[in-house]
């Protein structure tokens, strides 16, 4: 089956910020099989705990293994499933997009449509930042696509959990 | 007082009680070596592999409950404990793997004898540490001994650098392990123990599948007391022999690839299947869409993610295999009082029948001497009672078959990762931690040339360890699969081995051998009565298939009977 097809989990990992954590993570997810589609990683408040974020595709039992198997490492603090509850995702890309004649107007329009930044000019491109959730994001560079994408940098799935309304 | 690296790990290893260590020197750990020296009350056995003293230190802890120790240098010698320490993690053994390394201010530029040994046994040890500084060498220790001791049990590695062992400091031993993200689930939640008992005395056709989380948990107790309550008969994986005596009249016998007739068809009858400390593993399950088709599953394991790894379980059960056991017995005490003999007559008579009309057997050759008589002879003459290890081919399955195991902590056999290789360094450490027992290697041809090095480390050491070797001028267990699946064509699979008899007097040791059936007694009696190391050379007949075998992807119904 298409990995694509499965559906895409977002998991939040906190672990202790020491030497060889993350390589202890992301061994276990190739050592068994398991999809990485995009990986986040940064200290959290404490500088002694990291938070890494990432995000996978397979069904439940997958996923489940992938959250035990998480849990057995002695370095790994919590695992929580986002998509299991309400959460926000965010991922950042910059994408330096063709921008010649009369596609510099459309480009700008899609960029102010999806409030874009342009936070780069030339005389054939523009440099836009997209700020959004998963859907939005392909949906801009979907359309950038018929103009000529010459470069895309993605920071990969953030994700927080909402608080909870009384 | 300041003490150096060296001398804080010597501190570190009495004060967890380490007695023996396997091990091999080198560069990086001469100041190891030299402190070990000055440590009287640690014995090290020099082994002549670091493979051997992974699997000994494995072997050790098995026979004695504690945790094993393998001491080795940086570089080849840290990359040879790799397989060992792939097996103890398969087999959820716990060691403590302590390797040297390049000092702090090489590593990382290819120096001589470095390696990544940390990077590299990642994946198969339950932890590691890199010490960079000796100040953090006491705790780091007592937190590899408490994980690998800990919860489902296993390997770690501790790696140690030339110059921390060198460097010097006041040491801090701590009296406690304060790791925030470990914290293993002994408790079992008493809702479920209720509700899978609720589900257990509702059963018709209930069946105990039980593992090695059995032997290392040390619950056959509680085990040989809620099946025999109950009257619901048993049947465990290759790892889980012994945690239920094997001639007792609720036992079936091993299940899954080889097991017995009676095993895999109970397992595929029954109602409710009760799996303890075990994991579902292919060997066991065949094709994994008809394993216990019938069955609700009530899964007991410490550890969360072998629970509906490979099966989907009906009540799961996260805890240790004791405390869950000990919880449901005691539930059952207030039970209102059944005469179960009576309830489960029917199902126990139709277990029973299908042991009587399929038993483990074999044809016996008046010419030739047949395997499992070997097996069966070493049986009767020890009374059950020996330690035995095994290698892996036919001679592992022989022996999982044919010796009933009565004692849990008897057998130790590379059970997952099945290393050709681990039953002689195994039985060296068995018999370590077991100096009066009888300890015997059932072996094969091609398996003791693994590791026959080690026959030295045997004679020099005073242990006398037997080894039972089942002749079969073969690579059996793979011609076996040549000659079902391959149209008998034997590709690299004939094997030549030395005369073992002459390689046995030339080690140092005993050397016997037996050519016809009726020299099978006098051989093993000779062996075990003398206190020196012995090799038993059985000529046994080449051809002879490890039955019943379900064939690997089939289910349990479609089993080979002969
Ligand atoms: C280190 C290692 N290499 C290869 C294998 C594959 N293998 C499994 S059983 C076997 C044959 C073992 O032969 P022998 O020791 O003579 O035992 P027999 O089956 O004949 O009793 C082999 C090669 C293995 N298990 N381990
Ligand atoms: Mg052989």
């Amino acid at each position: 089956m298409d990995p694509k097809m499965e559906p895409r989990h977002t998991i939040a990992i906190w672990v202790d910020n020491t030497p060889g954590v993350l390589s202890r993570v992301t061994g276990l997810f190739s050592g068994r099989g398991f999809n990485i589609e995009s990986l986040c990683v940064a200290e959290t408040m404490d500088p002694e705990v990291s938070r890494i974020t990432i995000v996978s595709t397979g069904d439940e039992q997958i996923t489940e293994q992938i959250i035990k198997q998480l849990h057995k490492l002695i370095n790994t603090i919590r695992v929580v499933d986002l998509s299991e509850q309400e959460h926000v995702e965010r991922e950042m890309v910059l994408v330096r997009v063709k921008a010649e004649d009369k596609s510099r107007a459309e480009v700008l329009r899609i960029a102010d449509i999806f409030r874009c930044r342009v936070v780069d000019v030339s005389a054939s491109t523009y440099t836009l930042e997209i700020t959004g959730n998963h859907d939005k994001i392909r949906a801009v560079l979907d359309l950038l696509k018929n103009h000529g994408i010459q470069e895309v940098a993605r920071t990969g799935t953030l994700a927080i959990q909402r608080s909870k309304k009384e | 007082m300041k003490l150096t690296g060296a001398q804080i790990l010597m501190k570190c290893l009495e004060r967890e009680g380490v007695k023996h260590i396997f091990g091999y020197p080198g560069g990086v750990v001469l100041d190891i070596y030299d402190e070990l020296a000055r440590t009287p009350s640690i014995r090290h056995i020099l082994v002549r592999h670091e493979q051997a003293a992974v699997h000994a230190a494995d072997g050790y802890a098995r026979a004695s409950s504690q945790v094993g120790v393998a001491l080795v240098t940086s570089g080849p010698g840290a990359t040879n404990t790799v397989t060992g320490i792939a097996s103890a993690y398969l087999d959820s053994i716990p060691i403590v793997v302590i390797t040297g390394q390049v000092p702090t201010n090489l590593i990382g530029n290819d120096a001589f004898q470095e390696v990544d040994i940390v990077g590299i046994t990642r994946p198969c040890t339950k932890h590691n540490y890199l010490v960079k500084d000796v100040k953090d060498l006491a705790r780091t220790l007592h937190e590899a001994f408490h994980i690998a001791r800990s919860g489902r049990p296993g390997p770690v590695l501790v790696d140690l650098p030339k110059d921390v062992s060198q460097a010097s400091t006041v040491p801090k031993f701590p009296e406690t392990v304060k790791i925030k993200s470990y914290n293993p689930t002994y408790h079992a939640n008493p809702r479920q123990v209720a509700r899978a008992l609720d589900m257990i005395l509702h059963a018709q056709r209930p069946v105990l599948y039980t593992g090695g989380g059995i032997v290392l948990s040390d619950s056959s107790e509680g085990l040989f007391k809620f099946a025999t309550s109950l009257q619901i008969p048993v049947t465990s994986t290759l790892m889980g022999l012994g945690g239920f005596p094997g001639d007792h009249p609720l036992w079936m016998g091993m299940l899954g690839m080889h097991g017995t007739y009676c095993a895999n068809m109970a397992v595929s009858q029954a109602d409710v299947l009760i799996a303890v400390g075990a994991r579902f593993d292919d060997r066991v399950t065949g094709k994994l869409s008809e394993f216990a088709p019938h069955a609700k599953i009530v899964h007991i394991d410490i550890d969360p993610s072998s629970i509906s790894k490979n099966v989907k379980v009906d009540i799961p059960i996260v805890g240790d295999c004791k405390d869950t056991l000990d919880q449901l017995n005691e539930l059952l005490e207030d039970k209102p009082v059944r005469d179960w003999t009576e309830v489960r007559r029917p199902w126990l008579d139709t277990v029973n029948e299908w042991s009587t009309t399929h038993p483990l057997t074999y044809t016996w050759d008046d010419k030739v001497i047949k395997p499992q008589f070997v097996v069966e002879k070493l049986y009767e003459l020890t009374k059950g009672e020996a330690y035995i290890t095994t290698e892996v081919g036919q001679n592992q399955m022989w022996a999982a078959q044919f010796y009933k195991f009565r004692h849990p902590r008897r057998l130790m056999t590379s059970g997952g990762l099945g290393v050709m290789g681990y039953g002689l360094p195994a039985a060296m450490g068995v018999q370590m931690a077991k100096p009066d027992d009888i300890v015997i290697d059932i072996a094969g041809d091609g398996s003791i040339q693994m590791n026959i090095q080690e026959l030295i480390t045997v004679v020099d050491n005073d242990l006398p360890v037997k080894i039972a070797i089942l002749n079969n001028s073969f690579l059996g267990m793979v011609r076996q699969w040549q000659q079902l699946f391959y149209d008998r064509r034997y590709s690299a699979t004939p094997m030549t081995a030395p005369d073992f008899v002459k390689l046995a007097e030339a080690y140092g040791a005993v050397g016997l051998r037996a050519t016809k059936p009726e020299e099978v007694e006098p051989v093993i009696r000779e062996a075990l009565s003398t206190r020196r190391p012995v090799i038993m050379d059985f000529k046994v007949e080449p051809e002879e298939c490890v039955m019943p075998m379900v064939p690997a992807g089939k289910a349990m119904h479609e089993m080979l009977l002969a």
